[in-house]
């Protein structure tokens, strides 16, 4: 593109961009409806006496000059709901909502990770984690930027199209709003510091800049969380709506449980699209260099996924557990209703990142000089992850035609009906867990023999705890099927301990198991096949759809209620949008998102590009041109 | 299970294993014979939408399992290109050609020539229920509604047990005629039912509270919600015939007869 073209270019966006902008608004404005709301007395709106001169409403259009006198009469009164043209307004706030969430997960995530990285980088003197912490840092400005650019307009747009919804929020949440601004500010500050600050002061004060900056998000996610669990769990009101305790309110039932999932599921998410960054990078790779650099990246973001992901089903499932404890309603509408089948897409996309993480691992073995003995053991896993998927795949409200279910003997198949419940589920994704923690395990020994005396032992002993886990796990799991609900429920929390002690003290054994360990083969980083990155950006986009669609079944679950059971939507949007439907909005956001978060990546990528004028030298090959104004350049990184 | 479909099967496997077959042939068997006995292994057959999931879960985990390493990569693509390259393999390579188009059209006529049936059954199991309903102008909370007589069991037994007695009675006047002697779902008019009625002996009434089940039967089929549907033929709203302690005592009925007790409200509960 040549440069007159360019600079034609540019007012032409900046008027298309104008006009989009007051279409847009005009368009909002004509759109205000007057439709009946329920909306508590206590919430509803203080609605202003109506003076000789009435402000106009928020978004309608100022009065005509030339019918002074019928606007001038018009008293003021509170539109309920407003219209986005084509898409509606729920599809328009839904995918606001959800890129906005994506790019907070992201800027909360990036944090979490660069700040281990950074710590292991220190206590292990290795610089390359410092250098990988500072390279994944350098996306948070621009995503920081989209979060909050993100955030204001959905705060907008809930203001213009759920005004009267928006009002009662504000009127309930009102005092958390200037901390959470606040806190915003901490996190500028936090921020920056950590990013334009490395390298410039002490590690331990940088890795303290690094933690307030952690803490900082935390608590904006924690204040940000109440708001939307309050819609689906309120507390602190009374029934009509008003408020009677506003600490009840954000410490609502599903608030604590949806902070630890979205912690664990922010690192696992942030690692997904860090090891998608690198492998796009490795894909672009020229040298060999460069393809060992983004290997090793993308393995490491790949462990904090993984790792953050294995107990993020067990922080799911109490979240579950607390939402039907809250409301049997609301939790057959999640497992047994409308929804039950998005469970299942749930649990074959989670299987489908079980196997992909499984399947990477396995690909990495290929990368150390010796791996063969272990590949051998491969099938065996292999046949437990694809048994204990199947299980969590099976359906409990399953699909069949009239013949299919006269055959069966009813709506109930009598073998697989078994494998529709939690007893099965459970007891599925803790082998499913353990059997991703072997191969890691073996990935880890890969290329390596013990030295140690009691080697036998160590792995005898392994072994041992391996199978009493595994075994201990389907153990409670058959026991569930004897016992009642309450006693049922209650067993998960020893599966999950069994399972979580096998993985410590596996893991705590193989650290003094392998100390000083005879190596057999180095590892190769970047002799992977091509496949492997492939397999990278499928987790994280698996992650990104998966994120969407829970957000879905978590807000759906109210279906004709803004707030559940104090105030009625009673939009033209008050029901369940079909799960096609669904998965088309967020399909289209996911893809979304990724478009902007590979604008991140471009953006990001032109600090390591030469300067402008520096290419002009190269272009026209000669040295006497007008020196680089601008600094940045490749040296910096 | 059926035993001959198994061991045909693992007769298949015998001789694959004996012949030290490829690991093309391998991948081959193991996605065949795994579908064969999901299809055709079972005394009651497994239906076509969770076939489809189980088999796009083996695919998956076959194609992972031979480009898992360099060597299996080259096991299963050696054979692949040496087909395809090799003279020798020139006829059965175009026979090859011509038969995948044909399959897949053979596949479209019978697909096509399929007669009308009944669309899919896609009701769920346990649709949610409402979070209140007035039975006998009455409103009964669902979510924290627990059966009248249901602490007897521990105060009073024998009273407990005449309302279970009165529970049976009332299921055999009106219910067994649906739903069977044995509370299995099989009771006489079954066939001309649509759907079938609700075995309550496969456990699934465990998992719930007993106030949905008096949900379930005061309304019957015409007061289920959208995704309990479709249905030509449903249960009565029972209201309209039984009491309200009636129902209650059904309900006590039907867990005292299958052994099982009402999903309980947990300790420290919500509402």
């Amino acid at each position: 593109m040549n440069l007159r073209l360019k600079v034609l270019l540019g007012p032409v966006a900046v008027i298309a961009m104008f006009v989009a902008v007051v279409t847009m608004a005009s368009v909002l404005a004509s759109r205000a409806s007057q439709e009946p709301s329920s909306t508590p007395a206590a919430a509803a709106a203080q609605t202003p006496p109506a003076t000789a001169e009435p402000a106009p409403a928020a978004g309608e259009a100022a009065p005509k000059a030339e019918a002074p006198s019928a606007a001038q009469s018009k008293p003021y009164e509170e539109v309920p709901y407003r219209a986005v043209p084509r898409v509606g307004s729920r599809v328009a706030i839904w995918m606001v909502a959800q890129l906005h969430l994506l790019f907070a997960a992201f800027v909360l995530a990036i944090p979490i990770f660069a700040l281990i990285v950074e710590a292991i980088g220190y206590k292990t003197g290795d610089r390359r984690y410092d250098r990988l912490a500072h390279e994944f840092t350098k996306l948070l400005s621009v995503s920081f930027s989209l979060t909050a650019t993100f955030g204001a307009a959905l705060t907008f747009m809930l203001i213009i199209l759920y005004p009267k919804f928006t009002n009662y929020m504000m009127s309930v949440f009102s005092p958390t709003f200037l901390p959470y601004v606040l806190l915003f500010f901490f996190e500028a500050f936090f921020l920056y510091t950590y990013y334009y600050g490395w390298g410039k002061f002490h590690p331990l004060v940088h890795l303290g800049l690094g933690l307030g900056l952690n803490v900082v998000g935390t608590a904006i996610m924690f204040i940000a969380n109440s708001w939307l669990t309050f819609m689906m769990s309120p507390r602190g009101v009374n029934s009509t709506g008003a408020v009677i305790n506003v600490w009840e309110a954000v410490n609502n039932f599903t608030w604590m449980p949806i902070n630890v999932h979205r912690m664990i599921a922010n690192v696992a998410f942030g690692g997904s699209v860090a090891a998608a960054y690198a492998a796009f990078k490795f894909l672009q790779a020229e040298t060999d260099e460069e393809r060992a650099h983004y290997d090793w990246m993308g393995y490491i973001g790949n462990f904090v996924a993984i790792s953050a992901f294995l107990p993020l089903p067990f922080a799911g499932y109490w979240l579950a557990k607390e939402i039907y404890a809250y409301s049997q309603t609301l939790g057959l509408t999640m497992m047994g209703g409308a929804f039950s089948w998005l469970f299942i897409i749930q649990a074959v996309l989670i299987g489908n990142l079980f196997l992909a993480a499984n399947y990477y691992l396995w690909l990495g073995m290929g990368r150390v000089e010796g791996a063969q003995g272990f590949q051998k053991v491969i099938k065996y896993l292999l046949a437990v992850i694809v048994l204990c998927f199947m299980v969590w795949a099976t359906p409990r409200s399953i699909i069949a035609t009239v013949s299919e279910i006269r055959a069966m003997g009813g709506s109930s198949h009598p073998i697989l009906g078994f494998l529709g419940v939690m007893s099965a589920k459970n007891t599925a994704v803790n082998i499913l867990i353990l059997t991703t923690f072997m191969s890691f395990l073996l990935y880890r020994r890969t290329g390596k023999v013990a030295t140690v005396a009691w080697a036998k032992k160590g792995h005898a002993a392994q072994l041992t705890i391996f199978a009493a886990a595994a075994l201990f796990v389907i153990f409670l799991g058959v026991y569930g099927y004897f016992v009642e609900a309450t006693v049922r429920i209650k067993l998960s929390v020893p599966q999950v301990l069994s399972v979580l002690f096998a993985m410590v003290s596996i893991t705590a054994i193989d650290v003094f198991l392998f100390r000083h360990a005879t190596r057999t083969g180095e590892v190769r980083w970047g002799k992977m096949p091509v496949i492997s990155q492939y397999v990278l950006i499928f987790i994280a986009v698996t992650f990104t759809w998966l994120m969407g669609l829970m957000g879905y079944v978590r807000s759906g679950l109210r279906q004709h209620w803004h707030v559940y059971g104090v105030i009625r939507d009673r939009s033209p949007d008050a029901f369940t949008p079909t799960l096609g439907f669904a998965t088309q909005v967020v399909s289209v956001t996911v893809l979304l998102f990724f478009v902007l978060i590979g604008f991140v990546f471009w953006i990001t990528s032109l600090h390591d590009r030469p300067d402008f004028e520096e290419r002009g030298r190269v272009r026209h090959g000669s040295d006497d041109v007008t020196p680089a104004v601008s600094s940045g350049s490749s040296a910096h990184t | 299970m059926k035993i001959l479909v198994v061991v045909a099967v693992l007769v298949v496997f015998g001789v694959l294993r004996l012949r030290r077959a490829s690991l093309l042939a391998w991948a081959g068997a193991w996605w065949v014979g795994l579908y064969v006995l999901l299809r055709f292994g079972f005394t009651a057959p497994i239906p076509s939408s969770v076939v489809t999931i189980y088999m796009g879960i083996v695919t998956l985990a076959i194609l992972a399992y031979v480009t898992s390493s360099e060597e299996r990569r080259g096991d299963v693509s050696g054979p692949l290109v040496r087909f395809m390259t090799e003279r020798r393999y020139t006829p059965l390579l175009g026979a090859t050609i011509v038969a995948i188009p044909a399959l897949a059209a053979a596949n479209v006529y019978v697909q096509m020539n399929v007669p009308l049936q009944p669309p899919l059954f896609s009701r769920t199991v346990h649709p949610a229920s409402p979070s209140e309903i007035t039975v006998h102008d009455a409103k009964i909370n669902l979510d924290t509604a627990e059966n009248t007589f249901l602490h007897l069991e521990r105060s009073n037994a024998a009273e407990y047990r005449q309302h279970v007695e009165n529970g049976r009675r009332v299921y055999y006047r009106n219910c067994v005629f649906c739903h069977g002697d044995n509370l299995s779902g099989n009771g006489m008019f079954v066939h001309g039912l649509d759907p079938i009625p609700t075995n309550f002996t496969d456990g699934s009434i465990a998992g719930l509270r007993d106030s949905f089940l008096l949900w379930r039967i005061s309304k019957g089929g015409p007061g289920l919600p959208e995704e309990g549907g479709p249905w030509d033929t449903a249960m009565p709203a029972w209201e309209k015939i039984l009491k309200e302690e009636e129902m209650w005592e059904a309900i006590l009925f039907l867990y005292d007869f299958t052994g099982q007790k009402p999903r309980a409200r947990e300790a420290g509960e919500h509402k």
